[in-house]
C-alpha cells in the first residue's frame, strides 16, 4: 500500500518539454510538407468546372494517358524525364566514381583537385545554364573554333537548338553542374575503407585494378545503390536547366518537355495556357508514383541482392 | 655454387622488377595527374571563359573570345547596363535573408526535434522519424499546387516569408537525420549530472547542443546551397520585383537582355563570382563537412 503510493507520487508529470521542443519543427514540416503533398495528390482525384471542384476519382490520370489533349505530352515528358535521368546516370555516375577512386588514392594532396572540380557544384544551375547556353552558341562559335583544328569542324551545331541533340546536350550541362556530388559521396566511402586490407592484397601481389573491382568497389557498393536512387528522384524533377534554357514550352518544339516543365505549365500557366490545378495535382501524382516505384525497386530488388559488409 | 648463382639471379630479378614497378607507378600517377588536370579544366575555365569576356568590348567578345581583356579592349559597359536596369543588390540581400533565416530556423528547430527524438522514449517516437525520413525521399516540388494555395490563403504571396518557410520544411528532414545521430553519441553521465544538478530539459538541451557542433556545421553546407540556388519557389511563391532573389534576378534580366552579349557576361559574372569566392574561402570546411556527412 506504502509502496504504491510511493510510485503514484513518483508518476512523471506529463512531459510536456518533448512538445515544445517538436512543436515548432513539426508545425512547420507538417503545414508546408505533409499536408501539400497530401492534399495534391487528393487534388487530382478532383476536376475543376466553374469555379466548383468535384470528386472524379482517377478520370484525371485516365485523361492524361489516353485523351488525345494530354496523352501526347504526358508520355513524351515522361520518356524525356528518363532519358535525362539515364544520361546522368550513365555518364555523371561512371566519372564521377573514376574521379574519386583518382582522388582517395592520392590522399592529402588530391585537395586542390577537389577544390577545383567540386566548385561548379556551388552555382546555381540557372547561371550555368545559361553559361553554357552562351559557350554552345552557334552566335559565338566557340565549339567550331574549339574542333575545326582537329579536323571536327563539322561536328560544332547548334546542339542546344536542334530537337535530336537538345535534351541530351542539357543533361549533360546539368551532369557537369553537379558532378561534385556524386564525387564526395564515392570518395567519402573510398576512404573510409580500413589502409591494413588494401595493404594486405598489395602484398598478395595485387594490381591496383584489381585491388580497386574486387576489394573497394564491392565494398562501396552500398553507396554505389543509394547515389543512383539519389540520381534517379533528382533528376526526373529536372526543371531549373530545362526552363533557364527554353523556357517553360521546353522548345524546340517539346523536345526537351520533362515531367516537372509539364507540371509547371499545367498547374501554373504559362502564356496562352491557363492554370489548371488539378491536371497539375494529377501530374504530379503521376511523377510521384514512379518515383515510389523506384525507391521500391532499390528496397526489394537492390538492397536484397546488395551485401553489406561490416567493417 | 649453383645456390649462389640461383640466388645472384633472383636478386637481380627483384631488383628489375622493383625498378619496373618504380616505372609504372610514376607512369600511373602522370595519368592520374593528367586525367584529374583534365576535368579540373573542364570545371573552372568554362566559368573563366565568361568572366573573362565581360569585361570586354562587343567587338573583342566575338573577334577573340579566348583572349585576356587588353588596354583597347578592356569595357565595363556590360556592368553599366546591370547597374542601370537591375537591382543586384536588392537581390543580393533578399537571397540573403531568405538563406539565413532558413538555415537558422533549419538548425535551431532540427536540433529540437532532434534531441528530443534521441533524448527521450514516447509513444510515436519512430513514427515521427519515419515521417521525416519520407521527406528526405519525397520532392517538396511535387507538393507546388497546395503550397500556391495556402500561401495565397495565407496572404504571404510575394514576401520572403512564404519562401523562408518552405525553405525551412523543406532542409528540416536532412538535418534531423544528420543530427539525432549525433546527439545519440553525447555521453549519458553528462545529461544525467546535469539533470541532478536540477537543470532543466531545456537547460540540458544548451548545455549539450555545443557538443555536436561538427554535425551542425554539415547540415549547414549541405542545406544552404540548394536554397540560395533555388529558382522554382522563387518562379511560384515570389516572382515580385520587391521579392526578387539573385537567381531569379539574373534568370529574368538574361531573358530581357538576351542580345545585349556585354550585359549578359556581366551579369552572370555578378552572379557567379560572389559566390564562387565564398567557396574558395570555405572551401576545406565545407568538404570536410559534406565529406564527414556522407560517412553518417
Amino acid at each position: 500500500m506504502a509502496r504504491l503510493q510511493v510510485r503514484r507520487m513518483n508518476r512523471k508529470p506529463f512531459p510536456f518539454h518533448i512538445l515544445v521542443f517538436l512543436a515548432p519543427g513539426f508545425v512547420i514540416y507538417g503545414l508546408f510538407m505533409c499536408y501539400p503533398l497530401v492534399d495534391s495528390l487528393r487534388l487530382g482525384l478532383f476536376a475543376q468546372a466553374g469555379g466548383v471542384e468535384s470528386f472524379v476519382g482517377f478520370e484525371n490520370f485516365v485523361r492524361l494517358m489516353s485523351d488525345p489533349d494530354w496523352a501526347p505530352r504526358f508520355w513524351s515528358a515522361l520518356g524525356h524525364s528518363l532519358i535525362f535521368f539515364l544520361i546522368n546516370m550513365l555518364v555523371q555516375n561512371p566519372i564521377a566514381l573514376m574521379l574519386a577512386a583518382l582522388l582517395a588514392s592520392m590522399g592529402k594532396s588530391g585537395g586542390i583537385y577537389r577544390t577545383l572540380i567540386f566548385a561548379p557544384t556551388v552555382l546555381s544551375l540557372v547561371i550555368t545554364a545559361f553559361l553554357w547556353s552562351l559557350l554552345l552558341s552557334p552566335l559565338w562559335g566557340l565549339p567550331k573554333t574549339l574542333l575545326t583544328p582537329i579536323g571536327m569542324g563539322s561536328l560544332a551545331r547548334p546542339w542546344l537548338g536542334l530537337e535530336s541533340t537538345a535534351l541530351p546536350t542539357l543533361a549533360l550541362i546539368s551532369a557537369w553542374q553537379f558532378i561534385g556530388v556524386p564525387i564526395i559521396l564515392y570518395y567519402a566511402a573510398l576512404i573510409a575503407i580500413p589502409n591494413d586490407l588494401v595493404e594486405a592484397a598489395y602484398v598478395d601481389g595485387a594490381t591496383g585494378w584489381d585491388v580497386f573491382w574486387l576489394i573497394k568497389f564491392p565494398l562501396i557498393l552500398p553507396v554505389v545503390g543509394i547515389i543512383a536512387l539519389m540520381t534517379f528522384i533528382f533528376n526526373f524533377n529536372a526543371f531549373d536547366v530545362i526552363y533557364a534554357v527554353k523556357g517553360a514550352l521546353a522548345g524546340p518544339n517539346f523536345a526537351t518537355d520533362t515531367m516537372m516543365t509539364f507540371f509547371y505549365r499545367t498547374f501554373f500557366g504559362y502564356e496562352l495556357q491557363k492554370p489548371n490545378p488539378t491536371m497539375g495535382a494529377a501530374i504530379a501524382g503521376s511523377s510521384f508514383a514512379i518515383l515510389m516505384l523506384g525507391v521500391l525497386i532499390y528496397i526489394f530488388v537492390w538492397q536484397r541482392r546488395a551485401k553489406t559488409y561490416e567493417l | 655454387m649453383d645456390q649462389a648463382a640461383s640466388d645472384a639471379e633472383a636478386t637481380k630479378h627483384v631488383v628489375t622488377t622493383a625498378t619496373s614497378q618504380a616505372h609504372t607507378r610514376r607512369l600511373n600517377g602522370l595519368v592520374k595527374h593528367s586525367i584529374l588536370i583534365f576535368f579540373c579544366l573542364l570545371a573552372i575555365v568554362p566559368t573563366f571563359i565568361i568572366v573573362v569576356n565581360s569585361f570586354k568590348t562587343r567587338d573583342a567578345i566575338f573577334s577573340e573570345p579566348y583572349r585576356l581583356p587588353t588596354r583597347e579592349t578592356f569595357s565595363l559597359k556590360g556592368y553599366q547596363t546591370v547597374q542601370e536596369r537591375s537591382d543586384f543588390a536588392v537581390y543580393y540581400r533578399n537571397s540573403a535573408i531568405v538563406t539565413l533565416t532558413s538555415l537558422l530556423l533549419i538548425l535551431l528547430f532540427g536540433a529540437m526535434i532532434s534531441f528530443a527524438l534521441a533524448e527521450y522514449r514516447f509513444p510515436g517516437n519512430t513514427l515521427l522519424m519515419l515521417l521525416l525520413l519520407a521527406g528526405i525521399i519525397v520532392p517538396i516540388r511535387l507538393g507546388s499546387v497546395s503550397i500556391l494555395r495556402l500561401m495565397v490563403s495565407f496572404q504571404l504571396v510575394n514576401t520572403l516569408v512564404a519562401l523562408i518557410l518552405v525553405y525551412t520544411a523543406q532542409g528540416l528532414p536532412l538535418a534531423v537525420f544528420v543530427l539525432t545521430q549525433f546527439f545519440r553519441q553525447v555521453p549519458r553521465d553528462l545529461k544525467d549530472s546535469a539533470r541532478i544538478d536540477g537543470a532543466s530539459e531545456y537547460r540540458v538541451f544548451w548545455l549539450v547542443l555545443p557538443l555536436v557542433t561538427p554535425a551542425i556545421a554539415t547540415v549547414a553546407a549541405l542545406t544552404m546551397i540548394p536554397i540560395w540556388n533555388d529558382i522554382w519557389f522563387p518562379l511560384i511563391l515570389a516572382p515580385g520585383e520587391a521579392t526578387r532573389t539573385v537567381t531569379m534576378g539574373a534568370q529574368q534580366f538574361l531573358g530581357q537582355f538576351a542580345n545585349d552579349w556585354n550585359a549578359v557576361l556581366a551579369s552572370l559574372s555578378m552572379s557567379a563570382v560572389p559566390i564562387l569566392a565564398l567557396y574558395f574561402i570555405f572551401s576545406r570546411q565545407l568538404l570536410r563537412g559534406l565529406t564527414s556527412g556522407a560517412l553518417k
